[in-house]
């Protein structure tokens, strides 16, 4: 498949009075089109500033991508300026925020809000514009549309507002769609309307969709690929099937025991992952999650663990794959759902960063 | 459990009553909530179930209806050493730890306020000590009591609200959505810890959250509420087994699971109100389908439901 974005050694940092925040150290990704990558990891991860990097939404200062590339179509984005960048943003490359309310401005009306681009980005007429928004609405699936263009974001209920947002972005057939956590903020049911609608939509345009999100159970819904961040780097990057069941980071493992399933008993205790994340003004030496992980060797704390592939798409980061490392069990609830996948290698490689 | 320590009955909250735009937040709901129990609380955002909460302990005053802590009524004229003496007993976590907690006291000063006001140290060192203890018991330390909230993380704040609910030996404390705001690795270290200290004092919880496999896991008995009614009432095991309201199984069928083949076979069924067709004047209440597992619905179906139980 030809890869529409690919994302190399990114670093992104922001400079603060405390000193220079790392949020994002070194990450490399690839995006092919159709498919949809999530990527996972807490709260100061590093996923929102990756995101927000590759549409250049980092506010400059304090923030600044300080190293790395951004190759979509062949070009690299982190050198465009800012009057090319807009043409890229929303026509190329649209965003999807978290809160439907705030992304979406209360004083106008929402069909001007869809029109806005598509008068922009297409040089289509007023009218011709109006046409395709209610076409849009209609899409995403919201009643009356010749009613609901003229009415305001306050009209709507937050589902329907992310439905809007939805349209917007989707108003030019961007080729790639960043969805920033767009569900979080809603309720399962309203959620898995939202899910669909994507997945169909996606169906229907072809985009490649990005999706940012820390609910597993929606990653194992929409993701084709999943990469887990922790401490602003990639740990681990794989299909979703290898990630669920054949995870190798012991941070993925701790992900994935952390989540009760609908058939945990109440007796058992919670794998709760202790600790809080790190810091990353001061990252830590070695591995990121060596201090809150129960597997941690002691070359975690001196040297950073190099990336191992372990089949053609699943790569970890962590020295546990190194040949001389100790044989360890995983986490009970991640052993219980482990199945031998077929394209696995029979020994992890080590990957040379050079040649990625 | 036998042994009921809150009775619900016809709690009725209605807001703006008399206006055009009033709402029926919580209509007519009765339940029991026994001793040492959790009770879980779910729904979608607007059914009422954070409403169910804050009536409950007494932050709206009820439209109508009782509550019943211990036999005695929550609501209604009270004398303030009444009020006192109950406000003891029950205690609440509230969803937002960044709002929750007021960013001018000290960690310390907030945990001892309830202990200031109920009088329950005597000397300085002793009102430190508890708080100390109390910091120990949710997981944190003795240092951390002279900082203040900004200094901690989401979950760290969390554990501040919960060392301040236990500040006063309550019986029963009432958690609105206590971990929405946090990370999943994080999530389960709070949960462990309510369910570590429940093992220790013997609480009682009710707790709200719309997240239905945390839910599960730390409820005994859960209940579903739907537009300000409860429409299903059961074990938490029974509930997932055999959910029988539509609702629930609508509900149940969106939650998305952390497993990727099940998530492609899902089939999500989508819940419409309209399918009950209720005639005017009928009779729609709680009732009981098995022991201990009650459905909001008429007699009609109540026939319907037990026959399909049968099968």
């Amino acid at each position: 498949m030809d890869k529409v974005l690919e994302v190399k050694d990114l670093h992104v940092s922001f400079d603060t009075y405390g000193g220079i925040v790392k949020a994002v150290r070194g990450v490399n990704f690839d995006l092919k089109k159709g498919e949809t990558l999530a990527i996972v990891g807490e709260s100061g991860s590093g996923k929102s500033v990756t995101s927000k990097a590759l549409m250049r939404l980092i506010p400059n200062p304090p923030g600044r991508i300080s190293k790395g590339e951004i190759l979509f179509d062949g070009r690299d984005l982190t050198k465009l300026s800012e009057k090319e960048m807009q043409k890229v943003r929303g026509k190329e490359i649209a965003m999807i925020f978290q809160d439907p309310m705030t992304s979406l401005n209360p004083t106008m009306k929402i069909g001007s809000q869809i029109m806005e681009s598509l008068i922009k980005h297409q040089n289509l007429s007023k009218s011709a514009a109006r046409e395709r928004a209610l076409e849009l609405l209609r899409l995403v699936g919201i009643p009356q549309p010749e009613v609901r263009i003229n009415q305001y974001p306050h009209q709507f209920s937050g589902g329907m507002r992310q439905r809007v947002v939805v349209a917007v972005a989707l108003s030019c057939n961007p080729k790639v769609l960043i969805a920033d956590e767009p569900t979080t903020a809603l309720d399962v049911t309203i959620q898995a309307q939202i899910l669909e609608l994507m997945k169909d939509l996606q169906n229907k345009i072809d985009t490649s969709i990005i999706f940012i999100t820390h609910d597993l159970g929606v990653v194992a819904n929409v993701a084709d690929r999943v990469a887990v961040m922790y401490g602003g780097q990639i740990v681990e990057t794989g299909t979703v099937d290898e990630i669920f069941y054949d995870p190798r980071h012991p941070y993925t493992w701790g992900l994935l025991a952390s989540m009760p399933s609908l058939d945990t008993s109440v007796q058992t205790e919670l794998a709760a992952i202790p600790g809080t994340p790190p810091d990353l003004m001061h990252p830590p030496k070695g591995d990121a999650f060596a201090p809150r992980s129960a597997y941690a060797l002691e070359i975690d704390f001196e040297h950073e663990p190099p990336m191992f592939q372990i089949s053609d798409t699943h790569f970890a980061k962590t020295w546990l794959l190194h040949e001389n490392a100790p044989a360890v069990e995983p986490p009970k609830a991640v052993v219980d759902r482990r199945r031998s996948m077929s394209a696995n290698f029979a020994k992890p490689r080590l990957v040379e960063e050079a040649v990625r | 459990m036998a042994e009921k320590l809150l009775e619900i009955k016809n709690l009725k909250q209605h807001f703006n009553v008399g206006k055009p735009n009033q709402v029926k937040a919580v209509d007519g709901i009765s339940f029991d909530i026994y001793k040492g129990e959790t009770l879980g609380l779910v729904g979608e955002s607007g059914c009422g179930k954070s409403t169910t909460g804050r009536s409950i302990i007494r932050l709206y005053n009820a439209t109508d209806g009782e509550v019943l802590f211990e036999g005695e009524n929550v609501h209604g004229k009270k004398s303030r050493s009444d009020l006192k003496k109950f406000n003891r007993k029950m205690q609440m976590i509230f969803q937002d730890p960044y709002a929750s907690l007021n960013p001018r006291m000290t960690v310390g000063d907030i945990i001892a306020e309830g202990i200031d006001i109920h009088g329950l140290a005597k000397t300085r060192k002793e009102r430190m000590d508890k708080v100390y203890e109390l910091l120990n018991t949710v997981g944190l330390n003795q240092e951390h009591a002279s900082r203040y909230p900004h200094e901690f993380s989401g979950g760290q704040r969390q554990r501040i609200g919960i060392a301040r609910a236990l500040a006063v030996d309550p019986d029963f404390i009432i958690a609105d959505e206590p971990i929405s705001a946090l990370d999943v690795s994080i999530q389960a270290q709070v949960v462990n810890l309510m369910k570590k200290l429940q093992r220790e004092k013997g609480l009682t919880y009710l707790f709200i959250a719309h997240d239905l496999s945390m839910v599960k896991y730390i409820s005994d008995r859960i209940g579903v509420m739907y537009f300000g009614k409860l429409v299903e009432l059961a074990t938490s095991e029974e509930l997932y087994k055999n959910p029988i309201h539509p609702y629930t199984q609508s509900l149940l069928s969106a939650i998305p699971l952390p497993d990727p083949e099940s998530e492609r076979t899902r089939k999500r069924i989508v819940y419409n109100p309209n399918i009950h067709n209720y005639a005017e004047g009928e009779a729609v209440e709680m009732r009981e389908i098995t022991p201990g597992h009650f459905v909001y619905c008429s007699e009609k179906e109540y026939k319907q439901y037990k026959t399909i139980y049968a099968k």
